[in-house]
């Protein structure tokens, strides 16, 4: 307590330092006034009495030193005196400030921009109450290959039973229309099971959200609204409650508005900004009956009870599946091997964008790692310009720990200008940043350059400052004070240990570039490789403008309920799409067949039953189910290879037919003719599907992905709730999504159409995160090598110059300026062949780590190996050059007289 | 010439509050003679260190100081006690004749008292 008191007295003394000071002086000169007025009244002469009051005081000066030892901080009015030091040295020489500060600004605002989306993405908890303990539970029957298969009724009460959770829940993500207003609309909405928001843990801002306890079987026709959607739908009305509203038809009333900061939780963007969620049990109508073997696709999300750790909670659930697979044996038969995985949640939003922020935080470590080489580089190159300096300094008694100190200092002020500069920079570039990051980012909206992204730029920069500054402090304080004096500056001594610490420095960063380089190559021919990939199906002069009709719970509602009843819909809108200036043809499909065009969850999955397999004892595998026009093959210039694609004739009542591509008939019959089998495809109806055709594999799914089987089924026998139609001829995608919304609701004024896109664009969307990391690991590796090139043309200029008398020697005596040249550039030549060798082993170690992210190229690619080596080697040569040529025309006369 | 003892830590700061107690408000040089005169001569107090030490009870709170005129009109810095520091003094004054009174018991005692 004393000794805080005594800190606080100090600092503000430290402040009032001189008056202090001042008033000491002050009184003493009083005193020895008063003392000498006395000796005078006693009888000495003015001088006696002066020299006595003088010694009767004591040494002035020793107390005025140690009261201002006493009475201030020491350290911190060094450091004072150290960074005014430093201010004035960096002024000194602006050329070379300036230098250490951009290139610092480079290395930690590159790693901040980084930082600050990493921070969004994956160190920022999720934002809800507790978000540690909200997991995602996934069904799995590795078996069969099946994943994420969904749960039943009775497996969701077990779950909620288990006392593992608090709460466990089912949604199910889509889209409704809700009409009423001006114009209908299609919103994002969610079927959850009542308990929820009990899960999410949020609370209504108006009204109420579900009672989790609300026992309903089907849905309970309330729901909950955004307060967006409060807000732009229904201007905010503070009666909103109890309204009711029109939802496929369906009546629904409004119990409750969350608050404005909710946003919900989903992988993809569409379904984080969910805007309506109902109610409903899954097991009354329209749900199927709540058998343990009818398993709902949808996601499952619980709360863990309080302090139970995800991986205990495994272990429990571990168990209750063991237990019920006893229990019920018929409906887990073993070769399904049914497990139950659980995943904290927000690792599951994330997904696969981890690996590509990961990919770029090595990258950009990679560039701030090169960036603090180069200006320890610097720093080493100064220490020998100002070898004098030291040396003067150290002959005036300057102590060697004082020395690093005040080094230290200035590398500091360097690097924290640079954190501070490159922080600057990001800030206010923000903007046009987030303009470069793809759309498909999870939680985009969540990144933002805040007080903590501030604080660690500067963790950053003082860390880098203290790491890669104590050697050049250390080695600039290292010098032979006499000797560099002696030598009146021609070069200090010491210099030999500096110089192979420079050699090893940018021998590093050298080798850093390397690696850098090679992971962006390995990108690029990723990149390039899945750009040129044959995607087995034409997106050119197609557009996708998605519509949905109503899907109401009620089935007597429904007017498209039978797929004859949606068929007349759709032909005519067809018909009339194909009368829109410059549409050459029309088709439509569900819009899980739009390529390339949704996520992976969003795939319509079926269980595919062969003709003749035991249905009993084995789990069906499931498969990636499109529904489609007969058009749509054409339109999308997908190639037949054997049998027929649908024709006019196949109907509701005609028998089911089906269309497979290569991969499903490789699977699923194996070397046979598809052609003509049969299977069943669906989960209610036992109804035969028989094979017609088989297509060539289309890349639709995803680019990276050649063989996914897949089966198409027709519209016009399978109707489809969410459609995309495609116009393939010279439109306008800015206008065709007004024109095709004329044509459809001339048909039916309360359909919603909502987006158009070119197929083109969506393709070039499906890669926006592969582009995105391999345009920046791309930039990030040009840095590296720019900032590796200048490092070893430092280097050589320095070495250059600390040899010029022996060059100049060498010349006098008869050296050929050839030698010379050749003297140096093979100095070069052996620093970039050292860090490519160092280089070429680190990358090896990286590309494996990356080797998911690569396509079409093997991590040990030899062509992109070599290139980088080579670019590496060229560009250390062409750095080496210019000093090189400045060895060789150096003239031996005017030298050596100099020196 | 025999040495004069020096003034014990912290004896000084205890002097100067009780001789402000004593003679009211001082000045610096004021206190120094006055501290001389009392030790009669028997103590060297190195004048210059009253200064630091004054300036530092000052900023502890138990001294106060400001500008007034000497006897003979010269212009000076005079000092006097605050209520905080007359609680100070009390406190060590307390403090100082306990410590003196154990002292003095130890040297009172002879071997035959001991049981």
């Amino acid at each position: 307590m004393k000794s805080l008191r005594r800190f606080f007295t100090r600092l503000s003394n430290f402040a009032a330092g001189r008056r202090a000071d001042q008033r000491l002086q002050e009184e003493i000169a009083e005193h020895l006034a008063f003392q000498t007025e006395e000796n005078l009244r006693a009888g000495m002469s003015p001088a006696e009495a002066h020299r006595q009051a003088v010694l009767k005081l004591g040494a002035t000066e020793a107390i005025r030193q140690d009261h201002h030892a006493e009475q201030s901080l020491p350290f911190i009015e060094n450091l004072f005196f150290d960074l005014k030091y430093a201010v004035r040295m960096l002024l000194r020489s602006p050329g070379f400030a300036l230098i250490a500060i951009a290139t610092m600004a480079l290395g930690v605002g590159a790693t901040t921009a980084i930082y600050s989306v990493i921070d969004a993405t994956l160190l920022r908890p999720l934002p809800y109450p507790n978000p540690g303990e909200l997991v995602r539970i996934e069904a799995n029957l590795p078996g069969v290959g099946a994943h994420d298969i969904g749960v039943s009724i009775p497996e969701l009460r077990d779950l909620q039973n288990s006392g593992i959770f608090q709460y466990a829940s089912l949604s199910f993500f889509g889209t409704n229309n809700l009409t009423g207003s001006t114009q209908p609309t299609s919103i994002a909405s969610k079927s959850v099971s009542p308990s929820y928001f009990a899960v999410v843990g949020v609370d209504a801002q108006l009204g109420r959200t579900f009672d989790p306890h609300d026992a309903t079987p089907g849905f309970n026709n309330e729901v909950v609204i955004s307060d967006g959607l409060w807000k732009s739908a229904f201007g905010a009305d503070p009666h909103i409650l109890g309204k009711t509203l029109r939802l496929d038809n369906d009546p629904a009333q409004v119990v409750g508005v969350l608050p404005a900061s909710f946003r919900d939780q989903g992988q993809t963007s569409k379904e984080r900004s969910t805007d309506l969620w109902a109610a409903c049990g899954f097991f009354g109508d329209p749900a199927p009956p709540p058998m343990r073997s009818t398993r709902l696709p949808f996601e499952t999300i619980a709360r863990l009870q309080p302090g139970i750790s995800p991986k205990a909670a495994q272990g429990r659930l571990d168990a209750l599946v063991a237990s019920l697979k006893k229990e019920y044996p018929a409906d887990y038969p073993s070769k399904g091997a049914w497990t139950l995985h659980l995943t904290p949640l927000a690792e599951t939003l994330v997904g696969n964008v981890r690996q590509s922020l990961i990919l770029l935080f090595g990258a950009v470590g990679l560039v701030l790692l090169i960036s603090c080489v180069n200006v320890a580089n610097l720093l080493l190159a100064r220490a020998s310009a100002r070898g004098r300096e030291i040396a003067v300094r150290q002959a005036l008694g300057a102590q060697r720990g004082r020395l690093i100190r005040q080094f230290l200092t200035e590398i500091l002020l360097l690097f924290v200008l640079g954190g501070i500069a490159g922080f600057a920079i990001l800030f206010f570039t923000r903007k046009f940043l987030l303009e470069l990051i793809p759309e498909s980012l999870p939680r985009l909206n969540d990144i933002s350059i805040n007080w903590g992204v501030l604080a660690f730029a500067l963790a950053v920069s003082v860390i880098a400052g203290l790491v890669f500054g104590l050697a050049p402090a250390w080695f600039m304080s290292r010098s032979d004070v006499i000797g560099t004096l002696r030598q009146e500056g021609r070069g200090s001594s010491g210099s030999r240990e500096r110089s192979r610490a420079r050699q090893i420095l940018v021998v590093s960063e050298l080798a850093l570039s390397l690696v850098l380089m090679v992971a962006a190559g390995l990108l690029l021919r990723s990149f390039w490789d899945l750009f040129k990939v044959q995607p087995g199906f034409n997106p050119t002069r197609v557009v996708a403008v998605e519509n949905s009709l109503p899907n109401p719970n009620d089935p007597k509602t429904d007017v498209y309920r039978t797929a004859t009843q949606e068929g007349v819909l759709l032909r005519e809108i067809l018909r009339r799409n194909r009368t829109i200036p410059g549409v050459e043809e029309a088709a439509v499909s569900d819009q899980a067949a739009v390529p390339l065009g949704h996520s992976q969850n969003d795939r319509d999955m079926l269980p595919l039953v062969l003709e003749g397999q035991d249905v009993q004892s084995s789990q069906p595998p499931l498969i990636d189910t499109l529904i489609v026009s007969p058009e749509y093959f054409h339109v999308l210039g997908m190639t037949l290879l054997r049998g027929r694609l649908f024709v006019d004739q196949d109907l509701e009542d005609t028998p089911s037919v089906a269309v497979i591509n290569q991969a499903a008939a490789r699977t699923y019959w194996p070397n046979q003719d598809p052609v003509g089998k049969r299977a069943r495809l669906d989960r209610r109806k036992p109804v035969w599907t028989a094979i017609v055709g088989v297509i060539a594999d289309a890349r639709t799914e995803s680019l990276a992905d050649a063989g996914i089987p897949q089966v198409y089924l027709d519209i016009y026998q399978r109707p489809a709730k969410f459609l995309a139609f495609y116009l393939r001829g010279q439109v306008d995608p800015a206008a065709i999504s007004a024109q095709v919304r004329t044509q459809i609701q001339s048909v039916d004024p309360e359909l919603p159409v909502y987006r158009a896109e070119t197929l083109d664009d969506v393709l070039s969307s499906s890669l926006s995160v592969r582009r995105f990391s391999m345009q920046m690991v791309a930039a990030f590796a040009a840095t590296a090598l720019l900032l590796a090139a200048l490092g070893i043309y430092g280097t050589i200029s320095y070495l250059v110059n600390e040899q010029r008398r022996e060059f100049a020697i060498r010349l006098a005596l008869g050296a050929q300026r050839g030698q010379i040249l050749k003297m140096v550039l093979r100095r070069g030549l052996v620093l970039a062949a050292v860090g490519a060798v160092l280089g070429v082993a680190g990358a090896l170690i990286v590309s494996h780590l990356m080797a998911g992210l690569l396509f079409g190229v093997s991590p040990n690619d030899l062509l992109t190996f070599v290139a980088v080596s080579v670019v590496l080697t060229l560009v250390a040569l062409a750095a080496s050059c210019i000093p090189a040529l400045r060895a060789m025309r150096l003239d031996p006369i005017t030298m050596l007289h100099t020196e | 010439m025999k040495e004069k003892p020096d003034v014990l830590q912290g004896t000084l700061a205890l002097m100067v509050l009780k001789t402000l107690d004593v003679m009211g408000p001082q000045h610096g040089w004021g206190i120094a003679r006055r501290i001389e005169q009392i030790s009669g001569d028997l103590l060297a107090v190195n004048q210059g260190t009253l200064y630091p030490l004054l300036l530092k009870l000052e900023q502890e709170g138990s001294i106060a100081s400001g500008w007034g005129a000497s006897e003979n009109n010269r212009r000076a810095r005079f000092y006097r006690l605050t209520g905080a520091g007359r609680k100070q003094l009390q406190a060590e004054t307390r403090e100082w004749e306990q410590t003196a009174a154990i002292i003095a018991r130890f040297f009172k005692v002879k071997a035959e008292d001991l049981p």
